[in-house]
Formats: C-alpha cells, sequence, structure tokens
C-alpha cells in the first residue's frame, strides 16, 4: 500500500492531516498540489475532505481524532475550513490561505514557485504550533 | 448490534474493545464483537486514524479510546 494513503495507529506519535480546498481556480490547484507535496515530505498525510463534505462517518471520525489539521484554502471564501465547521471540526487546526501569500486568485497559474511558497508557509506554521 | 474495533492490534485497539465489550454488556445488549485489522477493510470505513469503533456500520470515534461511560452514550444513540 502507498504509504500516504496509509492510516496511522494512534499508538505512535501525533496524527496530522493535510485538508485542501482543492478548488476548480488556479488557487485550489495551487492549494491541492502543494499540500501532495508537503506530504511527501511525511509530516502530514493527505486526506479527504470531500468525504466529510459526503458525511461519512469514518471521515469525521477521523478528521476529529488528528492531533492537527493542516487545512489549505485557496481563498478567502475558506471552504475547507468552512466545510469542517460545518460537521462540528473547529479545533487543532493550522490554516493558510494560499491568497494571504499574496498570490492572486485568476491570475496565478500553478507553478512550482507558488506552490513552493505555499508548502514553505505549512512548514512554517507547523513549526510554530509545535 | 454490531460492534467493530478497527486497528491492527496495538494495545488501544486492546483497550477499546475491552471498553467496548463491558460497556455493551453492562447495558444488556444483544451484541457481538468484529475485530478489523486489514488495512484496506479499515481505510474502506474512511478511517485513517486507528483504534476505531463502529457501531452497526457507523464510525462513532477514531484515534482514541473513550472510557467505558462515554462508549455507554454511543451504543444508546
Amino acid at each position: 500500500m502507498d504509504q500516504k494513503k496509509s492510516c496511522g495507529c494512534a499508538c505512535g506519535g501525533t496524527v496530522s492531516l493535510l485538508l485542501p480546498c482543492s478548488g476548480a481556480a488556479d488557487t485550489g490547484e495551487i492549494a491541492d498540489r502543494a499540500a501532495r507535496k508537503f506530504a511527501e515530505g511525511g509530516c502530514a498525510a493527505m486526506f479527504c475532505l470531500a468525504g466529510i463534505g459526503a458525511n461519512i462517518s469514518g471521515f469525521i471520525a477521523s478528521a476529529k481524532g488528528a492531533d492537527r489539521l493542516l487545512v489549505v484554502d485557496g481563498c478567502n471564501l475558506d471552504c475547507a475550513k468552512k466545510t469542517l465547521a460545518e460537521k462540528g471540526i473547529t479545533e487543532n487546526i493550522i490554516h493558510v490561505r494560499v491568497t494571504d501569500l499574496g498570490i492572486v486568485k485568476g491570475k496565478s497559474p500553478a507553478t512550482a514557485e507558488r506552490v513552493d511558497a505555499v508548502v514553505a508557509e505549512l512548514g512554517k506554521k507547523l513549526t510554530a504550533s509545535l | 448490534m454490531l460492534i467493530q474495533i478497527l486497528g491492527t492490534g496495538c494495545p488501544k485497539c486492546h483497550k477499546l474493545e475491552e471498553n467496548a465489550r463491558q460497556a455493551a454488556t453492562e447495558m444488556n445488549l444483544d451484541f457481538q464483537i468484529e475485530k478489523v485489522k486489514e488495512l484496506q477493510q479499515i481505510m474502506a470505513f474512511g478511517v485513517m486514524i486507528t483504534p476505531a469503533l463502529v457501531v452497526d456500520g457507523v464510525v462513532k470515534v477514531a484515534g482514541k479510546v473513550p472510557g467505558v461511560e462515554d462508549i455507554k452514550k454511543m451504543l444508546a444513540k
């Protein structure tokens, strides 16, 4: 099984999950690609925001049981963060918004440089939370 | 009532099973407990963190081991 898709046991260490909005806009794409790149580092695992929106109990329980949720929204609509809030998930959230980094929605193709900027911000905020 | 314990067999999995069994017994429920250890089966529930407690197909908690009294509330719903 792919390591990034495996589940984590609460007996060992902390569990951090990545939830990008993965929206249709360029900033949504940047959010998604940055989250996947960050996951490759092994500090957190990709997780399914859609599963939470679909009200699947396993996804909701897992999000509530994680030590940290790294939520990446592309713009100030904050769809990912609000989707979690709709299910009562408001704690242990580290929130990164792509447009807060000077990346303009609709005018910013998902280049490696922009993706890396979001990855760096994720790392910075995660480190600050430790 | 079908109670499933999702987990690969770690100490927390065993504790969750023990608590769930005690809760269901004290409530005089007609139940059976099933352990699910295969990762693919666990992930089919959408669960990414173990242990997890599933009651009649609904995941009640993941990544935590609730006490007996808390589990009783989950079984009562």
